[in-house]
């Protein structure tokens, strides 16, 4: 009982004024306010694909549409491959801007320069990758308003299934352009040592935190249109 | 004080390491199941593996939130802020799925030209053939 009397008073605490009851600079609170307002726009429009998806009675199978690789010679078929390689990319990149994020608590600047170079590096192979798929769906006849492909029951599809793929993967592929933006400006600011003179990479963490918010919307993205 | 600093540095790596290893161990999963799913053609299981699918893909973001994102090692109030207006999202997607559900019964029942249209085969196109704009055009005809 003592206990949760102390608990309840410390946790008043947080709200009587002179700090900030998040415990944390004003810049990450409104990242996470900003993540948080992209989080709902990705819902929406993964919902309204989940909608339109329910509301008919056929859809392409995602294993037929999805089942090309780099250089491979034309027609093979190998569903699942090449986006699995994407999404490998995209969780080694966001695994090394962790260790970016770490290294700048520890001010350690050589360790944030090599990670947030490895970052930059998987933001932009990913991006390599998204642009090839994109250019290969292209040259079968896929873009917005145009359907190739069949639904996996042999009926005739309509445009939604390319509508949303290219609306949605070209959504988050802005987002992960703009994240390694971000993150060629950060690096660019600890090379010429801003942050050392701040005193503090607290910089890094909020680009961190968008960097893996991409990752997390790719989850997402991945499951509903390649796996589901 | 070092020292404090030094064992604290080996236990935030060691968390990044098992992280790391929980989620490509959780994409293996999905992709596994996923490949498996190609040859099964029963609508349960194919309903039932993609319930998993689901739920590795919960899970996976929430060890990308809680660890990466450091939310876990936040205080509550900030964790409170961010998750409870993200349960808006379990209604959304209940309700929406459920409009979108029923709408396709009611052009089912009702909608006769939206029933045929499912059962009508079409020639599946040959894969790599550049036959855009015919195509492109027919589909554009048809979808209005």
């Amino acid at each position: 009982m003592s206990n949760v009397t102390t608990a309840s008073t410390k946790e008043a605490k947080w709200w009587n004024g002179g700090k900030s009851p998040f415990d944390v600079e004003y810049g990450k609170v409104m990242m996470w306010y900003f993540l948080m307002s992209d989080a709902f726009t990705f819902g929406a429009f993964l919902i309204s694909y989940g909608t339109v998806r329910f509301s008919t009675n056929g859809w392409p199978d995602p294993n037929a549409v999805f089942k090309s690789f780099p250089f491979a010679p034309e027609g093979v078929n190998a569903p699942l491959v090449f986006v699995s390689i994407m999404t490998f990319i995209l969780i080694v990149s966001s695994v090394t801007m962790v260790l970016a994020v770490h290294a700048g608590k520890m001010m350690d600047k050589k360790g944030v320069v090599r990670n947030m170079i490895w970052t930059i590096i998987g933001g932009i192979a990913f991006l390599s990758c998204q642009a090839w798929e994109w250019n290969h769906l292209h040259h079968e006849g896929a873009w917005w308003g145009l359907n190739p492909f069949i639904n996996a029951d042999g009926s005739a599809s309509t445009t939604n299934f390319t509508n949303f793929f290219f609306t949605i993967t070209g959504f988050h592929g802005f987002h992960v352009f703009s994240g390694v933006v971000i993150n060629i400006i950060m690096l660019i600011m600890t090379l010429m040592d801003k942050f050392e003179q701040r005193g503090h990479y607290l910089m890094i963490e909020k680009a961190g935190l968008y960097w893996h918010f991409v990752d997390l919307v790719w989850v997402f993205v991945f499951t509903c249109f390649y796996l589901l | 004080m070092s020292q404090d600093t030094h064992a604290e540095h080996h236990d935030v790596i060691a968390e990044i390491k098992k992280v790391t290893i929980i989620l490509s161990v959780l994409t293996i999963v999905e992709l596994i199941l996923g490949f498996w799913m190609i040859g099964i053609t029963s609508p349960g299981l194919r309903l039932g593996i993609k319930g998993v699918i689901i739920i590795l893909m919960m899970a996976k973001a929430f060890y990308i939130v809680a660890y990466f994102m450091h939310l876990k090692h936040e205080l509550k109030n900030l964790i409170m802020t961010i998750i409870v207006p993200l349960a808006l999202f379990i209604w959304f997607i209940i309700a929406f799925l459920a409009d979108g559900n029923s709408f396709r019964n009611l052009r089912n029942n009702y909608d006769r030209n939206f029933k045929e249209q499912s059962t009508i085969k079409v020639e599946k196109k040959e894969a790599g053939a550049h036959a855009t704009d015919e195509k492109g055009g027919a589909k554009e005809g048809e979808h209005k």
